[in-house]
C-alpha cells in the first residue's frame, strides 16, 4: 500500500496535478462543439449520470477512511481548521453534480420539444414568500445553526500561542476561503494578488451581468445553450478557485513547501526554487552583461510582453477565434470581458512560468513597488 | 409599500392638491413644517453621525503609545561569529545580526513581500518565510519564492564604548543602492 501513497504523493504535486485537472477540464465541461463531440465520444457525459456520483462519493469516502489510517493525512485532514475544506470537496462535488445532472436532463427536454423540468415547479414563474420561501428558510436557518453550535462544541478552535509579530507559524495559513489567494500570491506581488487581482475578480462577477446579457435559459438548469459561459466560470471557480484552496489546505506545509497529503511535514525539505526575472534572463543569462542602471531600459522587454499580451492579444482573438463573440458582443464589451479574462488567465500562466522557467516577474521595478 | 396594501383593499379616495401656502387642516402637517422638521431632522442625523465618526477618528490616535524601543545596544563585535547569523535579537527588536569577513550588518526581521517574519535555516544557510516561500539568502539577497526584494538592513554604528548600536529609525534598502552606505555596514 506504501506504493499507493507514494503514487498519490507524486501527482498531487500541483504540476502534475493542476495540468491534468486543466488539460481533462474542457473535456468534462465543453466550451465548444469539438470538445462536446469528444465528451459524448470519451463517455464523460456519464459523470453527470446518478450511477457516476454514487460511485464516486463512495470511491472519495473510501479513500478519506483508508487516508485516516495514515498517521501525516490523518494530522492534516482532522486538523480543525481543514474539517471545512474535507466537507468542502465532498459538497462541491455533489453539487456540482447536482447541477450538471438537471441541467442535461432539462438539455434533453429541451431538444425534444418540451419545458423545462422548472417550469413545473412554478408554472407561471411565480413562487409564493409566504409560506412557502419563509419557511424553508426557517427551517434551514435553525439546522444551519444547530449544526454550527454542534460544530464549534466537537471541534474546538485550536487556539495557538499569544500573538507575536516576531513570530510566525510555520506554515502560516490564512483562513481557508483566503487560501485561493494565498496561494495567488506565491506567483504575484503582493500589491497584484492582494489588492489589484481581488478587487478586479469581484468586479468581474459584477460585470457578468452586464457582459452576458443572453436571456436565454434564465430560470432553470441547462448546459447545452450556455456552455461557454458555465465552462469559463467553472474553469475559474473549480480550478483557479477552489483547488487551489485545497492545494493551499492540504498540500502546503512548513516554508511554505508542497508536501503529498501522505508525505511527513519535514521542516528541513529542502527544494531549489531559485528563481529569477525576465530581466535578469535576458541581460545575465542571455546577453553575459550586467542589468543596465535605467529602469526603463531594463525593463523594456518586460513591459513589452505585457503590452502586447493585453494590447495586441485581444483585437487578434477578435478576428480569429473570438470573431463571433466580438460580433455579439460589440467593442466595449468584448473589451472588458477580454481584458478580465487575460488577467485571470495570467495565474496559471505565472505558475507554469515559474514551474518551467524559475521566472520570478515579467516587469519588476521593486524601486517603485511594480512586479508582475 | 403600505400604499399598496391599501389600495388592494379600498381604491385611493383622490383630493384636490392644496394651493400653496394654505394649510392642510385634516394632517396638520404644512408643506413649509414639513420642511423644517426635515431639516432639524437631518442636522440631527448629520451632528450623531458626525459625533460617531469623530469618536471613531479620535480612536486612532491613542493618550498612549507603547512603542517598543527602536535603538538598541547589541553587544560587543567579538560577540557575533564570523559566518554565522545571530537570531537572539529576533523576539525582542525583530532583528538579524549577521557577521560575515568584513564586517556586521542588521537585517530586518520582516519579510519583503507580505510581512511575516522568515525562519533562519541553519542547514540550508537560508531565511525562509513560512507564509509564501519567499527565501534569502544571509546577506538578504532575495533569491526564491516572491519576495520582490531583499530584506531591508538597520542602521548599525560603533558606541563610543566599542558597542554596538543598532538603530531601526534609518533603514536601507538593496534596491535603492543604500547598502553602499558607511552606516548600513559596520566594518571590524
Amino acid at each position: 500500500m506504501d506504493s499507493f501513497k507514494e503514487i498519490v504523493n507524486y501527482i498531487s504535486n500541483p504540476t502534475i496535478l493542476f495540468t491534468t485537472v486543466v488539460l481533462v477540464f474542457p473535456f468534462i465541461f465543453p466550451p465548444s462543439d469539438w470538445f462536446e463531440k469528444w465528451h459524448r465520444r470519451l463517455g464523460l457525459h456519464h459523470l453527470w449520470g446518478t450511477k457516476f456520483i454514487v460511485i464516486a462519493m463512495l470511491g472519495m469516502v473510501a479513500f478519506f477512511m483508508y487516508g485516516l489510517g495514515d498517521y501525516n493525512f490523518q494530522k492534516i485532514v482532522l486538523k480543525p481548521d481543514n474539517v471545512p475544506i474535507s466537507g468542502l470537496i465532498f459538497l462541491v462535488a455533489f453539487f456540482t453534480w447536482l447541477a450538471m445532472n438537471q441541467a442535461y436532463k432539462n438539455d434533453e427536454r429541451l431538444n425534444a420539444g418540451e419545458k423545462p423540468n422548472e417550469y413545473f415547479e412554478a408554472p407561471n414563474d411565480k413562487v409564493l414568500v409566504w409560506p412557502d420561501l419563509v419557511y424553508v428558510e426557517l427551517i434551514s436557518l435553525i439546522i444551519a445553526s444547530a449544526f454550527l453550535l454542534v460544530w464549534s462544541i466537537g471541534l474546538p478552535a485550536p487556539i495557538e500561542e499569544p500573538a507575536n509579530p516576531t513570530e510566525s507559524p510555520n506554515p502560516a495559513k490564512a483562513p481557508w476561503y483566503f487560501l485561493g489567494l494565498q496561494e495567488m500570491l506565491v506567483y504575484f506581488d503582493p500589491w497584484m494578488a492582494g489588492v489589484v487581482i481581488p478587487s478586479l475578480i469581484l468586479v468581474g462577477l459584477m460585470a457578468i451581468p452586464y457582459i452576458d446579457r443572453n436571456p436565454e435559459n434564465s430560470g432553470f438548469f441547462s448546459y447545452n445553450r450556455r456552455r461557454l459561459a458555465i465552462s469559463v466560470f467553472m474553469f475559474g471557480w473549480l480550478v483557479l478557485w477552489l483547488m487551489l484552496i485545497i492545494v493551499g489546505t492540504f498540500l502546503r506545509g512548513p516554508n511554505w513547501n508542497i508536501f503529498g497529503p501522505f508525505e511527513y511535514w519535514d521542516i528541513h525539505k529542502l527544494e531549489a526554487l531559485t528563481n529569477i526575472n525576465v530581466s535578469e534572463i535576458i541581460y545575465i543569462k542571455w546577453l553575459n552583461k550586467g542589468l543596465p542602471d535605467s529602469i526603463i531600459i531594463r525593463e523594456i522587454w518586460g513591459i513589452s510582453i505585457l503590452l502586447g499580451y493585453f494590447l495586441i492579444l485581444p483585437p487578434l482573438l477578435a478576428k480569429t477565434f473570438l470573431k463571433d463573440m466580438y460580433a455579439r458582443l460589440g467593442s466595449v464589451r468584448y473589451s472588458v470581458f477580454i481584458v478580465l479574462i487575460l488577467i485571470a488567465i495570467t495565474l496559471p500562466i505565472k505558475m507554469y512560468l515559474r514551474w518551467m522557467f524559475n521566472l520570478k516577474y515579467i516587469i519588476a521595478i521593486p524601486e517603485y513597488f511594480f512586479n508582475f | 409599500m403600505l400604499e399598496g396594501k391599501k389600495t388592494a383593499t379600498k381604491p385611493p379616495v383622490r383630493k384636490a392638491p392644496a394651493a400653496l401656502g394654505e394649510t392642510v387642516k385634516d394632517n396638520e402637517v404644512s408643506r413649509r413644517s414639513f420642511f423644517s422638521w426635515l431639516s432639524l431632522g437631518w442636522i440631527g442625523f448629520v451632528a450623531s453621525t458626525g459625533g460617531f465618526f469623530t469618536m471613531m477618528l479620535r480612536f486612532f490616535f491613542p493618550n498612549v503609545l507603547f512603542e517598543p524601543v527602536q535603538t538598541f545596544r547589541a553587544g560587543y563585535p567579538d560577540d557575533y561569529i564570523i559566518g554565522e547569523v545571530d537570531t537572539k535579537w529576533k523576539d525582542k527588536y525583530g532583528v538579524w545580526i549577521i557577521r560575515n569577513r568584513e564586517g556586521i550588518y542588521a537585517l530586518s526581521t520582516v519579510c519583503t513581500h507580505l510581512g511575516c517574519t522568515p525562519n533562519w535555516l541553519a542547514s540550508a544557510r537560508k531565511f525562509k518565510c513560512p507564509c509564501h516561500g519567499s527565501g534569502f539568502k544571509s546577506t538578504g539577497i532575495n533569491f526564491e519564492g516572491p519576495a520582490p526584494r531583499p530584506l531591508e538592513r538597520y542602521r548599525i554604528v560603533l558606541a563610543d564604548d566599542g558597542e554596538i548600536i543598532v538603530d531601526k529609525t534609518q533603514k536601507y534598502q538593496q534596491e535603492k543602492g543604500q547598502w553602499s552606505d558607511p552606516e548600513a555596514f559596520l566594518r571590524v
